[in-house]
């Protein structure tokens, strides 16, 4: 009987699982990628899974990516279900991204600025020519010229401005912050929060609404005031020890976006700023996140909020694509007690309208 | 049986567990509203059962015993999955008869059988705010709750009445909840909302993907919203199960071929697998 056909699901499902394990590793005549070289070699996407993943970790990174078959968000989920399971320890201090280790920094408002502009290993000014070259595998590229002196620290070019008292400051804080791991988001959210949310947000939804704000949809006249890249340490203070600890350094981007603000009744006209941080080398969502940021000021600083852009509610609870891909995802499940109550109805107002248009007349006398 | 030693019993640290019977509590005192809670992260996609998983996670005790149901049946590939996973983790006795179970997790569906006070039934919930396709903003809909503004629901449904001659939600209907808060059922048919009026046993509703949990507690008077002269009418297909015959049950319409064959079959397996072997053994009784 065709109804037995749903039975069984238990043993279809580890068949299913079995089939998903032999595709993920392709033909096994091929050699198996490993963990290192998804590590070292594709290092971008290990990057995004880390930010999206909200997990620092490389090696696991690259071990999500290798599981999901090269699926971001899909590594990215495999991440965040891992990190869930780990102890919350404590927040750790702010990051001086000022006492950055510089491997790539420009800013776009400055000609040059103390510091100077580092171009860094970026794909800028690549002309896209596939490399054909790459196809075969080939000796390891020389490495690349380094200057002769380090690079020294550089003060951010927001400092800069807000010293001239052209930039707002951002207040400072020694309140905990809110850690959305931990609690729901709230409305309206704190900055603190909002900036946690876009950090883990999808690079995707980021980058089409900050695209929206440059084309008319809540813009500001965004300015790269700066973007840098490079190392920073994490630093830590445990309440048994009393006493702050180094544990470790890490890879992040930060842009700082410098927005013309034509001033409210509160504020004197100045620039104000919308700021962009994600782990690793995320430059496009640090970018996309920046401009976020600052749409999402708008009611702070009495601006009208009519683009989606700066529509809180409508940003911070649907950039996490870990919720996203499960919620829409979820419509391929069974749904068919829904569906058949929907049926049901359809039926019954088809019936009714049939009713009533085959005998207009007799519904009058009854009326 | 013993649970998979990598991980708490019940997957979640005691700490999370602790915080989300806290919630269970402020949802149990207040009847049909929903309380925000720290969702974690599961292994399970959102919107495939996290917030039933975290709540029965929080609520299971080893000798608990526990059954899940998606559509109403036990073996639907996710409920197979979500079963399999606390049997993992918890290593609980698990069951398909509903009479046997403490705790029931379920996904669009009341079992037919009627729950006692020892059982706890978990609902799966995708969205927990009844009005979000009136008013998606939260902050909206948190002020209405505040004030028991329920008006736009009540237009709304005066709306189907006015164009379609009756309300046109055929599942996930609104209902009251002790005369106070607006609440979703989750997606189960209207059908099964008479059955949540009170209940023996203790509901419980966890949205993971949402981070809200709310509850009914036992005997709680449930309302399904309607007009004096338009009341509530739970609607079921007009035919018995093919199997069983109840002509009471919840039933699934099954296409046979493609031709409009079709029969229509109990979605409570469990029930419909209870009926057909009483109804064999009077059979052999009579023989």
């Amino acid at each position: 009987m065709a109804y037995v056909a749903v039975k069984g699901g238990e043993k279809a499902i580890s068949h299913a699982h079995d089939w998903l394990a032999e595709t993920r590793r392709g033909n096994p005549a091929l050699p198996e990628l490993e963990v290192d070289q998804i590590e070292q070699q594709l290092g971008l996407a290990v990057d995004r899974v880390m930010a999206e993943g909200a997990c620092h970790d490389r090696g696991l990174a690259a071990l999500a990516i290798k599981q999901a078959q090269g699926d971001l968000i899909e590594a990215a989920f495999l991440l965040r279900a891992y990190r869930t399971t780990l102890p919350r320890f404590g927040h750790a201090a702010p990051l001086d991204t000022a006492t950055m280790r510089i491997r790539r920094r420009v800013s776009a408002t400055y000609k040059d600025l103390p510091g100077g502009q580092v171009l860094g290993p970026t794909y800028d000014y690549t002309h896209r020519l596939l490399d054909f070259s790459l196809a075969a595998a080939g000796e390891a590229p020389p490495p690349a010229p380094q200057a002769a002196v380090a690079q020294p620290e550089a003060l951010r070019v927001t400092e800069l401005l807000a010293r001239e008292g052209l930039m707002a400051r951002d207040s400072e804080s020694d309140a905990e912050p809110p850690d959305l791991t931990r609690q729901p988001l709230d409305f309206p959210a704190s900055r603190a929060a909002r900036l946690q949310n876009l950090a883990r947000g999808d690079e995707g939804f980021l980058l089409g609404l900050g695209y929206s704000t440059q084309r008319g949809y809540g813009g500001n006249h965004p300015f790269v005031g700066e973007i840098r890249q490079g190392h920073v340490t994490v630093a830590f203070t445990p309440p048994e020890l009393g006493f702050e600890i180094e544990l470790g350094d890490i890879l992040v981007t930060e842009c700082q976006m410098v927005n013309q603000f034509h001033g409210s009744k509160a504020e004197p006209p100045q620039f104000t700023r919308g700021y962009g941080l994600v782990l690793g080398a995320g430059e496009r969502k640090a970018m996309a996140m920046s401009l976020v940021d600052r749409a999402l000021m708008a009611g702070e600083l009495g601006e009208d909020r009519v683009a989606p852009a700066q529509d809180e509610e409508f940003v911070l609870l649907h950039s996490d694509n870990v919720e996203a891909t499960g919620f829409v995802e979820h419509l391929k499940l069974p749904h068919y007690v829904d569906f058949q109550s929907e049926l049901e109805v359809v039926r019954r107002m088809r019936a009714t309208a049939i009713a009533e248009a085959s005998s207009p007349a007799e519904k009058e006398l009854a009326e | 049986m013993s649970h998979d030693p990598g991980y708490n019993f019940a997957y979640l640290d005691e700490n999370t567990k602790r915080m989300i019977r806290r919630t269970l509590l402020k949802a149990v005192a207040i009847p049909g509203h929903q309380v925000p809670f720290g969702a974690r992260e599961m292994p399970l996609p959102y919107g495939w059962g996290t917030g039933g998983i975290q709540v029965t996670a929080a609520i299971l005790g080893p000798r608990d015993v526990l059954k899940v149901i998606d559509q109403g049946a036990d073996d639907t590939t996710n409920a197979v999955s979500i079963r399999r996973f606390f049997n993992r983790v918890a290593g609980v006795a698990t069951t398909t008869r509903t009479p046997e179970a403490t705790v029931i997790q379920t996904r669009h569906r009341i079992p037919e059988a009627t729950l006692t006070e020892q059982q706890i039934l978990v609902y799966q919930v995708p969205m927990p705010e009844p009005l979000f396709r009136l008013e998606p903003r939260l902050t909206e809909t948190r002020r209405m709750h505040a004030l028991a503004d329920y008006g736009l629901m009540h237009v709304k449904l005066y709306e189907d009445i006015a164009r379609h001659g009756h309300v046109a939600s055929a599942y996930n209907y609104p209902v009251m909840v002790q005369e106070r808060y607006l609440m979703s059922p989750s997606p189960i048919p209207a059908f099964d909302n008479p059955k949540m009026h009170r209940m023996p046993a203790l509901q419980l509703f966890g949205a993971g993907r949402e981070k809200k949990i709310y509850a009914v507690p036992p005997y709680t008077a449930v309302r399904s919203l309607d007009f004096e002269d338009h009341p509530f009418r739970p609607h079921r297909a007009d035919a018995p199960c093919t199997l069983c015959g109840s002509r009471t049950s919840y039933l699934d319409e099954v296409v046979t071929d493609d031709r409009g064959g079709r029969m229509f079959v109990c979605s409570d397996t469990d029930y419909c697998e209870d009926r057909q072997s009483t109804q064999a053994a009077r059979g052999e009784q009579a023989a």
